[in-house]
């Protein structure tokens, strides 16, 4: 049962800081002074019609897109680009919109190679699995362990991720993300091309994920209903722009957001 | 009544002694974090213990009720053995009850602690709790999703165990006080409180005590040759006396080991690493494996299948004269090694049966074909026949003595006989000490004498000596004509086909018997993938003209095979259609052991039933379901009905016309 009042008491400081962000490909503006921030603890939702530039504004987060101008602070430290390695590195995992996952490897393999960063010894410490090694491979499948009970993904354990329906794919790929440990969670749709039943499960993990690792998390999705019940506040995107930034009841509410949603004629073209 | 030996009349006696006689062998195993965890009789006491220090402290006391929901989970078992160590009576409820069925049994139970699995149990708990004032603390098993929960009443089974513990440590009487307690506790007192499922009306908490359970479980033992080196997985609901019988009494009585899977969907799996040696199961279990098996060879190559069909045919032909040490041709023998080197053996192993020395069906009748493919392939597969009423078992077929028709000879220290209506009666050391709260269906069912009507028509087959039931006694009808008209039978007859899972056969006082069938989603989706046949959801699967015709062709092969017994040739079916929705225990249409409630279901779908018998081609009929969650919500849909051609009845029953 979640409270939201209690909980906006509860949120932290900012854990993720995005100031007058712009980035452009060729002529095409997708992003144009986007600023908002994330505050430890929150699920966050970046919402927005089809082309309003929510994938963009992950990749810059994480750091596979460079943006031209802008600042992000991340943990009080300010970059204005960042390589998406270090962004692993400094505490960011994501899931993405078109799986990315190893497909002739079992649930098992993959969730593990979500550990690759925190794994202290070398190759051939490895290949010779002997005393810290080891030990350390034993903490890393502990851990994974852990995150496949959570995920409630035992009877695939070890079954090749290809050979598995798109939801729990889905489910592997989250797995895959916690095993990194992060400290801001980057989910592209979790949620789309899943059934009813799917999106239910996929939602009680994202809580659970939340409450249960205290895992900060950012989506982006396209499921209002799943929006409105999982998230602690929304960021509407329109075009490259922030049309909104507030709680899930006032965007519902909100002038610009409903009229981006149905698609007026807008400056440049008309959408759907 | 036989006597309980050397002061071994109550279940934590057992333990207590099973903590010295068998101290360093497991007693339990639960795979946890994808690791076989462990737990010898001497740590399972401690845990035992542990706990039941803790509810002592939380007030439980002699007499208390306390229930049981979730899992097979080691705690949840231990939790039974610890609140029957203070003297108080476990009531396990079923861990997929909606919380309304939940609330009625805790309600009428008076049960006032609960041990259960997870959010899930909790959160049903606490939306009825204002029907339970007598309910104290909900002990949790598993923390997730509970941090947030602010509630006086919830308190993690740690806790408790850690509340025992300090107990123990820091009051030395402690010890010696909870032993004597147990050692007060007699054969004859209250062991648990079962609620039956029932196929009618509201269920019904059935009274056991030590006595009755461990004399039955003894019995069992000695009849299959159980020892401490026997392996068990517990699947099954804790809340079935199957369960509770198998998976904790003669575990118990015996000493053997029983392992918990991971979670309910790597059964299999576990079962595969573990090698158990003794198994337990409705017939359902069995259907489906066996339509897993089809629908996986139907996906296989050409040599596959054709080597698969041969040998299964071979198997068919010789498998259980062999099991059962008949004199076969030697190439016969020859042929059937092959078929165990490719086939049988392989087979076997995939579901984890390669050790198994003994497999009983219990819960319903199985299906006789379902019955002789397993057999067939070499499991010594066996049938018993029991009841919660009897402690489960009442017959059961001993080794070399098989047969896919009867439910075996009366098991030991038990009678059976037949009453004048054809009803089966037995009286045991099993006999149950009441219906709890309820003297007048007591006194329904269990004579003065102590003999139990179990409502189901049987007779003893003069052929083989052994029991057979026919059907329920009340289900059992005649059409108009006078023809027997057995559901059961002809129902069992369709689910040997794997893509039907479930069929309601209707036609008492009819003139002609008309069926109602479930197709297997698994089995018909599989050949839906495999025939480019679209659909969206179960309603529109079932809805396809194509789909009918592959189930006409079922209902016609059955028609045959009915044909060609004489009693039953009058009951083939005539007309059938394909349900809109599956039959579910949330809409109360099976028990929670997945039996039909006919007469229910005949209500629900009475618009169906009508049509049958005016002639319409389709019929409209909207239901209430109740979603998972407890939610109600509407399906309707337009149903096709089809027509059969029955087969001619065979010369034999002309000329009696005649």
């Amino acid at each position: 049962m979640r409270a939201p009042s209690s909980r906006e008491a509860a949120l932290g400081e900012v854990l993720l800081a995005v100031e007058d962000v712009s980035l452009s490909f060729g002529g095409v503006q997708a992003l144009t002074d986007v600023s908002f921030d994330i505050r430890k603890g929150e699920i966050r939702a970046i919402i927005g019609p089809n082309g309003a530039g929510k994938t963009s504004m992950l990749n810059v987060v994480n750091g596979f897109y460079q943006p031209q101008s802008g600042r992000i602070t991340f943990k009080g430290q300010a970059r204005t680009s960042m390589r998406p390695y270090a962004a692993a590195q400094g505490g960011i995992a994501r899931t993405f919109q078109n799986l990315a996952l190893f497909r002739g490897m079992s649930t098992l393999d993959n969730i593990l190679a979500g550990r690759a960063l925190k794994m202290r010894r070398g190759f051939f410490w490895q290949l010779i699995r002997y005393g810290p090694a080891l030990k350390e491979e034993v903490a890393h499948r502990r851990r994974v362990e852990e995150i496949i009970d959570f995920l409630e993904i035992a009877d695939i354990r070890k079954i090749p991720v290809g050979r598995l329906p798109y939801g729990l794919q889905k489910r592997v790929e989250l797995g895959r993300a916690l095993a990194m440990e992060p400290d801001l969670l980057l989910l592209d749709e979790p949620m789309a091309g899943m059934n009813l039943e799917e999106k239910e499960d996929m939602s009680r993990f994202i809580i659970d994920v939340n409450q249960q690792y205290g895992t900060t998390i950012a989506l982006i999705e396209h499921d209002m209903g799943v929006v409105m019940d999982l998230s602690d506040r929304v960021v509407v995107l329109d075009y490259g722009r922030k049309i909104a930034d507030a709680t899930p009841d006032e965007v519902k509410r909100d002038k610009n957001v409903i009229r981006a949603y149905l698609g007026e004629p807008h400056g440049v073209s008309v959408t759907k | 009544m036989p006597s309980l030996h050397n002061g071994l009349d109550t279940l934590p006696k057992f333990v207590l002694h099973n903590a010295r006689a068998f101290a360093k062998r497991p007693a339990m195993r639960h795979k946890d974090l994808g690791i076989w965890q462990a737990w010898t009789w001497e740590q399972m006491l401690g845990e035992i213990r542990a706990f039941s220090v803790g509810l002592a402290e939380l007030g439980l006391k002699r007499g208390d009720k306390f229930t049981i929901i979730g899992s097979n989970r080691p705690r949840l078992y231990w939790a039974i053995c610890a609140g029957q160590a203070l003297g108080a009576v476990p009531v396990p409820v079923y861990a997929d009850a909606v919380a309304d069925e939940m609330a009625y049994v805790l309600a009428h139970s008076e049960v006032t602690l609960a041990v259960v699995e997870d959010q899930e149990q909790v959160d049903k708990i606490i939306a009825v709790s204002d029907r339970l004032p007598q309910l104290g603390k909900v002990i949790y098993d598993q923390p997730r999703g509970l941090k947030d929960y602010v509630h006086g009443r919830l308190i993690s089974f740690e806790e408790v165990q850690g509340i025992g513990r300090k107990k123990l440590g820091s009051d030395p009487e402690c010890l010696r006080h909870w032993e004597a307690g147990i050692a007060e506790g007699k054969g004859d007192d209250l062991s648990v409180i079962l609620y039956t499922s029932g196929t009618t009306g509201r269920s019904k908490g059935v009274m056991l005590s030590y006595e009755n359970t461990i004399v039955s479980a003894r019995n069992a033992n000695s009849f299959d040759h159980l020892d401490e080196n026997e392996e068990v997985i517990a699947y099954l609901p804790l809340a079935w006396v199957g369960d509770y019988i198998f998976s904790y009494v003669q575990a118990y009585v015996a000493g053997y080991c029983v392992n918990c899977p991971e979670t309910p969907d790597t059964v299999v799996q576990d079962r595969r690493e573990i090698g158990t040696t003794y198994a337990f199961a409705p017939p359902r279990v069995y259907e489906n494996v066996l339509t897993l098996t089809t629908v996986r060879m139907a996906d296989a190559g050409v040599l596959k299948r054709k080597v698969f069909d041969y040998f299964i045919g071979v198997a068919g032909r010789w498998g259980e004269k062999i099991l059962d040490g008949e004199k076969v041709p030697l190439t016969a023998r020859l042929l059937y090694g092959i078929g165990n080197l490719l086939v049988y053996g392989p087979l076997m192993n995939q579901f984890g049966l390669s050790r198994i020395r003994v497999a009983y069906t219990a819960g319903e009748a199985i299906g006789p074909e379902i019955f002789r493919f397993w057999r067939g392939i070499g499991l010594n597969l066996k049938q018993l026949y029991g009841q919660t009423e009897a402690s489960v078992y009442i017959t059961a077929q001993p080794d070399g003595q098989i047969h896919a028709d009867t439910v075996g000879t009366a098991s030991p220290d038990v009678e059976i006989r037949i009453s004048d209506a054809g009803e089966v009666m037995f009286r045991s050391p099993g006999v149950f000490a009441g219906y709890y709260k309820d003297p007048e269906k007591t006194a329904e069912v269990l004579t003065a004498d102590g003999w139990v009507h179990t409502g189901d028509a049987g007779f003893f087959d003069p052929k083989t000596g052994q029991l057979r039931i026919i059907d329920r006694a009340k289900d059992l009808g005649h059409l108009k004509d006078g023809t027997v008209f057995a559901p059961k039978y002809i129902e069992n007859k369709l689910k040997f086909f794997p893509n039907i899972r479930e069929a309601v056969a209707v036609g008492a006082d009819r003139d002609f018997v008309c069926a109602m069938i479930n197709i297997d989603l698994t089995a018909v989706g599989s050949w839906a993938e495999r025939n480019n046949v679209v659909y969206g959801s179960y309603q529109e699967l079932a809805a396809n003209p194509r789909v009918y015709d592959m189930i006409a062709q079922h209902i016609d092969e059955v028609n045959r095979s009915l044909a060609e017994e004489e009693v039953m040739a009058g009951a083939q079916i005539r007309r059938f259609l394909i349900l809109h929705k599956e039959l579910d225990a949330d809409d109360g249409e099976l028990t929670r052991t997945q039996k039909l409630r006919r007469g229910h279901i005949v209500d629900r779908y009475s618009p169906l039933v009508e049509a049958f018998y005016n002639g319409s081609t389709d019929a409209h009929i909207t239901t209430e379901v109740t979603f998972e969650d407890g939610h109600k919500g509407v399906i309707s849909a337009r149903v096709a009905i089809r027509d059969m051609k029955p087969y001619p009845v065979q010369a034999i029953k002309l000329e009696r016309a005649a």
